[in-house]
Formats: C-alpha cells, structure tokens, sequence
C-alpha cells in the first residue's frame, strides 16, 4: 500500500485559530490606513482612535462573513465610512455639545510636515499650502471629503472608492472633480 | 511614476500636484505621531470625563422628570382642592337660601298673628269702652234729674 499523505479535515478550533491569524495580519497591515483615513476626515486623534477600534471589532464580529469581493481594505474603508457616518449623525443630535469639540484646528493639522531636507522658506510655503488644502476640505460635504481624501490621501483607485463609499464611479469622478476646483480656487484665491 | 507625476498628471496643474502632495505628507506625518504618542491616560480621562457627563445627563433628567412630576401632581391636588371648596361653598349657599325660604312663611304667619292681636284688642277695647264709661254716662244723666228735684 502506498503511505499516501492523507489530508486530514481541519477542526473547527484549527479553523478559527486560523481565521484568528489572517484577521491579526488583517488588522497590522490595515490598521494606520484606517486610523489615517479617519483622523483626516475627523481631525480629532481620540475620536480617530475610538472609531478605529470599533472599526477593526465590527470587521472582527463579522470577518467570517466577508465572502473577499473586494479586498480587505476596501472592505474595512466602508466599515469606517459608514462609523463615521453615524458619528455625524449622532453628533447632530446631540446640539448642546459643541460640534468638533476636541477637534484640531486648521492651523494645527497645518502644523504636521515631513522633515525633508528642505529650506525654511519651502517648509513654510508648504505649510501655507497645507492650510489651504484643509481650509477647502473643511467646506467640502461629507461625501466630497470622504472621495477626495480616499483618493489623494489613501491613493485608492477609483473603482475601490466607489465600492467603499457605495457609489457609482461616475459619481465618484463628479465628486472629485467639484473638490479639486474647491481646491484650486482655494489655491489660486490667496495668490 | 511618483506620487507628484500621477497627480500632476491628473490634475494637468503643478500647484494643485504640489498642494496635494505636501497635504498628504502633512496627514501622513500627522497620522504616524497620533499612533506613536503615549495615550492611555488620555483615555482614561476621557473615559472619566464621559462618565461624568453621562452621570450629570442622568441627575438632570430625573432632576426635571421629578420636577415634572410633582407639578403634575400639584396642579391636580390644586384643582381637586379647588373643586371641594366650591362645592362646599355651594352647599353652604344653597342651605342658607333654603333656611331663607323657610323662615320667610313663618315671619310672614307671625306677622299675620300680630295683626289679628291688635284689631282684637283693639275691637275689645273699643266695645269695652262704652260700657265701662256707662256708669259715669248713667250718673251724669242721674245727677240733672237728682239736681232738678232739690233746687
């Protein structure tokens, strides 16, 4: 007889272990996208953190659903698009706390730049820049800023935003287009 | 192709390309300090503070649900108290009127009674009269007969 390898059936415990392993890794590669993706969109560290963690519990609660029609990330983008969501719908509810009580202001979020090796005129031209870029996001509507920081912060490609945020692509290009020109006009106005 | 080229090519503006890019640098930036900093005490604070204000939300409301209900409550014994003493009020009324109309027949017997006495008394006496001035009647038609014989 010949000592085939027989593959044995795996246990459920086996099977969860498993499942357990792919959703840690899940969770280290994806982790600072989704923090990034909501700090941006929220600018409120604490409440990036927050929405973060109840990101990766949902996507954990429901990992043995997802079937892998989109990717992980994608997948786990809508999840935080849609905490965020009623993050703003509960927050207008709540209309005796104070909107963005522990957010950042603009100025603040202008602060952060790369140390690159670069004059002290450039670093402050680019902050200027940064400022202006942020002042136009923040008159942005929520689906706008969400597509516009999913495609120039995250670098999603168009298909996957449109998956992510639950719109067609050419709505998604319309978006795009009407942030860019908020952008520019920004730009162009405080030349 | 960089991050600067894509954009660039994308937007066909190299302001705009350059804007985007140093936007994403300062997130980025942004972002790796946020998950690097120490943040345990900052979440217990503000675990605390939410359990204050959730704490202060709660007294709040059972301050104006209480406040609430012993309003309620105030108004009905007000109306109930109200509604006793008129009808007291009214009860008291209705008996004196009644105690009026009874006595109104009585007075009016009593001053009947009153006015029978009189024309009695005033019928005896005007009878009584005549004859009790009868004997001085009788003495002065005596005394000019008596007068007549002697003088």
């Amino acid at each position: 007889m010949a000592a085939g390898t027989a593959v044995k059936p795996m246990t459920a415990e086996a099977a969860e272990e498993v499942a357990a392993q792919e959703f840690a890794g899940v969770v280290a590669s994806h982790r600072p996208q989704i923090f990034r993706f909501l700090l941006a969109s929220l600018r409120d560290v604490d409440l990036a953190e927050t929405l973060t963690q109840e990101c990766f519990l949902k996507a954990h609660r429901n990992w043995k659903n997802f079937r892998g029609d989109s990717t992980a990330m994608t997948w786990l983008m809508r999840i935080a698009i849609n905490l965020q969501k009623d993050h703003w719908r509960n927050r207008r509810m709540q209309f005796w706390r104070h909107t963005r009580a522990n957010a950042v202001d603009l100025d603040e979020a202008s602060d952060w730049l790369q140390s690159g090796e670069r004059t002290a005129e450039q670093q402050m031209l680019a902050r200027e820049q940064v400022a202006q870029v942020w002042k136009a996001v923040d008159s942005l509507s929520e689906r706008q800023r969400t597509v516009f920081l999913l495609r120039y912060v995250e670098e999603r490609e168009l298909k996957d935003i449109a998956q992510a945020a639950g719109l067609s692509e050419g709505t998604v290009k319309a978006h795009l287009s009407r942030a860019l020109a908020r952008v520019r006009a920004e730009l162009r106005g405080s030349r | 192709m960089s991050l600067k080229e894509k954009l660039g090519e994308e937007t066909r503006d190299p302001l705009l390309a350059e804007a985007l890019g140093h936007f994403k640098a300062s997130v980025d930036a942004w972002s790796a300090g946020a998950m690097s900093r120490p943040r345990k005490s900052v979440a217990a604070a503000r675990r605390g503070a939410t359990a204050w204000r959730t704490a202060g939300g709660w007294a709040l409301g059972l301050v104006l649900a209480a406040g609430s209900v012993a309003g309620v409550l105030y108004e009905r014994h007000h109306r109930q108290e109200s509604a006793r003493m008129a009808a007291i009020k009214g009860v008291a009324e209705k008996a004196a009127q009644e105690r009026a109309m009874a006595k109104e027949p009585a007075a009016l017997g009593a001053a009947i009674k009153d006015e029978d006495l009189l024309a009695t008394v005033d019928n005896d006496i005007s009878r009584a009269v005549p004859a009790a001035m009868e004997p001085l009647a009788q003495m002065m038609y005596e005394k000019p007969a008596e007068n007549n014989g002697t003088e």
